[in-house]
């Protein structure tokens, strides 16, 4: 009886939790495309072939999964050191280049690095990869600098003082007060890499733009609903995670202290 | 001991420090007071090469502090700012085993001495260890800060303006036990200040700067009794001295005894200026002296305190 309640909230919980209910959908989706063939015929009656069937989504996602996951580590591994090289005192002169040639990154439109890295690297995975890696790097080099800089400067001039190494204090303080800011900037990129992954299909890499660009050239509504659905269902998923990372990360600003909260605690189980 | 011998230090052509010359003996607590920009900061960050000196002679420990690694120099000089610069992502308890962890102390002996140190501080260990900075007041805060600077017993202890952000009453409370500390640990501590009250309240000796020169080094008795320059009077403030040098002296050194008043007590531990005070404020010439037990042990009357000490 005494464990009923915790165990209903906990049920409640579950129940408004936003990431399990996009996960189940995200999974119903990749897994069980054409269980919705009845549901796409009788929408779309004109096509022939209603559900999308050259790949299946297991593999399109897998494939689009992995495009994200090589490009976003590039973007996350350049675009972190790139931002922790300028804050430190030997690469400060270089903020302004990294930063203008980071922007110059985002602002080429991905489908014209596309363009441009096809016809170098040849069709397929590598001009996806790398068009993808240098959009990505733009929100995590800026967060990255933005998060160092954020750091107060008396814990700074405190950890000096005291007699950390500069290696140390990066490691020990600067990085982790920074790292919610760089997270934050890692799930921009991210998301906007799920997005644009699907662009990938133009140069000939499997992803969830397959069904999308296949869709659009033989006037398939149904195919390109379910790349987009898929690839939207994916970044919703991926974003709530992020969500949740950060506030793990964010734990210990919590206001209340913990003596007292384990007070509360107690008080709430005796009321029990 | 630590000397600076003609030390000199610019930043970009403006002089901040100027043929500074300063022996400290192990053991004194040293407050070095000057308006803003007089240098007093710099002279601190000097012996702990959080600014490298131009020229001059800085020795610490029988060595000119160019000799030691900076990690190494700043490990044995606990240092405390007035901004704390507390983690804020790590507890109180994280925070004071700073040093001990980065000289390697096991863990057991940097959890005594956290222990040790909250205690000493007046931090119920239980209470706080666990506590993140900004759940803490800001006397707390400083009161971390403070333990941090000593957790790895440095020989010298380096405070800039440590309390300058507090409120009076908390100040008041941190300046007792910084007395109280340096008494038992027999530490030197440097200490900045541009607060004349808490230099005379705390120092063995005074050095007051002005634009990077000392104009004077004494003890406070001595400062306040022969101020070397028109601007040492300025700075103690000319009209206030005599209340000043009371507040130098306990009750203690003019207590009449056997002799008695009526009214309420006051401890033979105050100090003459808050003797002077309750006597103006109850318009009495004489007030009744109890000492540490309540016990009555004499008079103290309004004449004396003009008196030379006896």
């Amino acid at each position: 009886m005494s464990a009923d309640p915790p165990r209903r909230a906990r049920l409640q919980v579950l129940a408004h939790d936003p990431l399990l209910w996009s996960a189940a959908l995200l999974t119903f989706f990749v897994f069980g495309m054409n269980e919705l063939r009845p549901i796409f015929a009788a929408v779309f009656p004109q096509l022939d072939r209603p559900i999308f069937t050259q790949d299946s989504f297991v593999a399109l996602t897998a494939a689009h999964l992995e495009l994200v996951a090589l490009s976003s580590v590039a973007a996350i591994v350049i675009g972190v050191a790139a931002g922790v090289f300028v804050t430190r005192p030997l690469g400060r002169e270089f903020r302004p280049l990294v930063e203008r040639v980071v922007a110059i990154g985002q602002t080429f439109p991905p489908v014209a690095v596309l363009a441009v890295a096809a016809p170098l690297l040849g069709f397929g995975k590598w001009p996806a990869l790398i068009a993808l890696a240098l959009y990505g790097l733009l929100p995590i080099v800026q967060n990255t600098v933005a998060g160092i800089e954020s750091v107060p400067g008396s814990a700074h001039e405190a950890a000096k003082g005291l007699g950390m190494s500069a290696a140390r204090i990066l490691r020990r303080i600067e990085l982790p007060l920074a790292m919610p800011v760089i997270i934050a900037g890692i799930r921009t990129s991210v998301i906007i890499n799920i997005g644009t992954a699907a662009l990938a299909s133009t140069v000939g890499a499997k992803s969830l733009g397959t069904p999308i660009i296949v869709g659009l050239a033989g006037f398939n509504t149904a195919y390109i609903l379910q790349g987009s659905i898929v690839v939207g269902l994916l970044a919703v998923v991926v974003d709530l995670c992020f969500d949740r990372l950060l506030r793990f990360l964010d734990r210990w600003r919590d206001d209340t202290p913990r003596d007292v909260s384990a007070e509360a605690g107690q008080v709430r189980s005796a009321a029990s | 001991m630590i000397i600076f011998e003609h030390v000199g230090k610019a930043f970009a052509d403006v002089v901040a420090i100027d043929d500074l010359s300063l022996t400290i003996a192990e053991g004194e607590f040293v407050v070095v007071i000057g308006r803003s920009g007089s240098g007093k900061s710099t002279t601190l960050k000097l012996l702990n090469r959080l600014v490298e000196h131009d020229s001059g002679r800085i020795v610490f420990a029988g060595d000119e502090i160019r000799r030691f690694k900076p990690e190494e120099l700043r490990r044995r000089m606990g240092y405390a700012i007035q901004s704390i610069g507390l983690f804020p992502h790590w507890t109180v308890e994280q925070n004071i085993g700073t040093v001990p962890e980065l000289l390697g102390w096991p863990r057991a002996r940097i959890r005594d001495r956290v222990t040790e140190l909250m205690e000493l501080l007046d931090l119920a260990p239980e209470t706080y260890r666990g506590r993140y900075p900004h759940q803490l007041s800001g006397g707390q805060q400083q009161r971390v800060g403070v333990a941090r600077a000593l957790a790895g017993d440095p020989a010298v202890l380096l405070m800039d303006e440590p309390f300058g952000s507090l409120d009076p009453v908390t100040r008041e409370t941190l300046q007792q036990e910084i007395v109280r500390i340096h008494k038992a640990s027999g530490k030197t501590i440097l200490f900045v200040t541009h607060d004349i009250d808490e230099a005379l309240r705390l120092a063995t000796r005074i050095v007051l700067l002005d634009r990077g020169r000392v104009v004077q080094v004494g003890t406070a008795r001595e400062i306040l009794e022969q101020p070397a320059t028109d601007f040492v009077s300025d700075f103690v403030g000319r009209g206030d001295i005599g209340i000043k040098l009371l507040g130098l002296d306990t009750v203690a050194a003019f207590v009449r005894r056997g002799e008695s008043a009526a009214g309420d007590p006051i401890a033979i531990s105050a100090s003459l200026r808050e003797a002077l005070s309750m006597l103006v404020a109850r318009r009495v010439d004489r007030l009744p002296v109890a000492d540490d037990d309540g016990r009555l042990v004499g008079v103290i009357a309004l004449a004396d305190l003009a008196k030379p000490r006896p």
